[in-house]
């Protein structure tokens, strides 16, 4: 299923655990290092420098970009390590994570509560997932290199709803 | 003896850098092409994926993963070569630097653990030297993600333990984290020597190319009994369930103290690059 993200965030309780979409909009990337000053701003108080409102994270570290090129390889990281910081997170208003792999129960409770969703993409193809990208941004934390926070307007990016605002949680799912 | 410049080894590692990032080895691909008609949904579409990103970064030499890796280097180096202007620590980590910012490689490395900033040209790498005979240098490299790496274990087991405890690890390992580590996976075994030996024992299985039998029939019939037991975990391609979970188990062993049975278990993720070149 095609959606673009105004219509995503808009009807997000109609996003269902397991269903396969083409995700279109703006996206910020972060990863570790993101998450941890993200979250050092929020608890000084302080401003941030990006607006989370109805955002969407990606938890990517991209390659450097050829010149020429859009943007390099963008594949999701694994999104455990965010559980941690992702209360906190959603508070502000994030919409949609997209990563790869299982969360905590406290992020998928945390999702629940904040009316929000988890997306997962294929690992390791990132060359791929680079094609779906069609406008890349660097826009803050440069110093912290691969793991800056870029804007990626991407388009038709293939994702699997993991865990829907409802709290179903695809992993659970699954009989080990 | 065989002089050979550093410069010589600086350009040949700064060329594995982007060989090895660019392209999936035949074996690896090879094996996950098997399952592509065998699989149905959501662990097909992936499979897929997997193949299609192959060809996309071999044709536009784009890295295969963004996380172009922490880089490890296994060295055969012949005693009968003598290295001019320069050591091969110093040539290696150049050629590091220079493969990973020419060819716009994912710099992935922080100087300390703690306080974690980034060196910006993802060294230091880290390096294996074992001394052969011969006058040539042999030098394999095998980038490996954070990701699988963080799956990766190892447990100190007594010999009453025996294949049967050794069996109970590798499985709940795989059980614990290998859905996040991106299956299908390759999963390397070490067995023996000490704490500080297991770990690279295992991680230098990782080497191997899938299909090629273990030389030990015994360890090679072990290999085949735990890739049947991983794969019955159904925990599938990006831990979405279907087949495979693995696409091969690697054990290498080597001889322990009478109180001790290491076991240490390398996760590696589909994206196994590897390349190996001689000088």
């Amino acid at each position: 299923m095609k959606i673009n993200l105004q219509d995503l965030i808009l009807n997000i309780k109609d996003i269902k655990v397991g269903q396969k979409i083409l995700l279109s909009g703006n996206i910020y990337t972060a990863r570790d290092a993101a998450h941890k000053r993200i979250v050092d701003i929020l608890n000084k108080g302080e401003e941030l420098p990006i607006d989370l409102k109805n955002s969407v994270i990606y938890y990517c570290g991209p390659t450097p970009t050829k010149p020429g090129e859009i943007v390099g390889s963008c594949g999701p990281t694994t999104s455990s390590r965010m559980d941690v910081y992702t209360p906190r997170i959603l508070k502000e208003g994030v919409k949609v994570l997209i990563g790869k792999g299982t969360r905590s129960e406290s992020a998928v409770k945390s999702l629940k509560e904040n009316n929000a969703v988890y997306l997962v993409a294929t690992g390791g193809v990132g060359a791929l997932i680079s094609k779906r990208v069609k406008k890349s941004e660097l826009l803050v934390f440069e110093d912290l290199g691969p793991e800056s926070i870029y804007r990626f307007e991407v388009e038709d990016m293939p994702l699997i709803v993991a865990i829907d605002s409802f709290g179903n949680n695809i992993f659970n799912k699954i009989v080990l | 003896m065989r002089k050979i410049e550093s410069n010589i080894i600086t350009s040949t590692v700064k060329d594995l850098c982007a060989k090895a990032n660019y392209n999936l080895p035949d074996d690896v691909l090879k094996s996950v092409n098997v399952f592509i008609p065998q699989e149905s949904g959501t662990s097909h579409d992936i499979l897929e994926q997997i193949a299609d990103n192959a060809a996309i970064a071999k044709k536009e030499k784009v890295p295969l993963c963004q996380d172009t890796g922490t880089a490890n280097f296994f060295i055969k180096l012949g005693k009968d070569v003598y290295i001019e202007n320069g050591n091969i620590y110093d040539a290696i980590n150049k050629g590091v630097a220079l493969g990973y910012a020419d060819n716009y490689l994912r710099k992935s490395i922080v100087s300390d653990p703690i306080e974690r900033k980034n060196t910006m040209d993802n060294t230091p790498s880290n390096i294996y030297i074992d001394i052969v005979s011969g006058d040539k240098i042999e030098i394999t490299f095998l980038p490996k993600g954070g990701g699988s790496e963080n799956a990766s274990a190892l447990k100190m087991l007594t010999p009453s333990a025996g294949w049967e405890g050794v069996k109970e690890f590798v499985l709940s390992v795989v059980k614990d984290k290998g859905g996040d580590a991106c299956p299908p996976l390759i999963v390397g075994v070490g067995i023996g020597g000490d704490f500080a030996s297991v770990g690279l024992l295992s991680k230098k299985t990782l080497l191997r190319e899938i299909g090629n039998a273990n030389k030990n029939t015994f360890y090679a019939k072990k290999e085949q009994e735990l890739l049947s037991e991983i794969n019955k975990l159904n925990i599938g391609p990006m831990g979405m369930s279907g087949n495979p979970t693995a696409l091969a188990v690697f054990i290498a062993t080597k001889p322990t103290h009478i109180a001790s049975l290491p076991v240490a278990v390398s996760i590696q993720c589909h994206s196994c690059r590897r390349k190996k070149i001689s000088i």
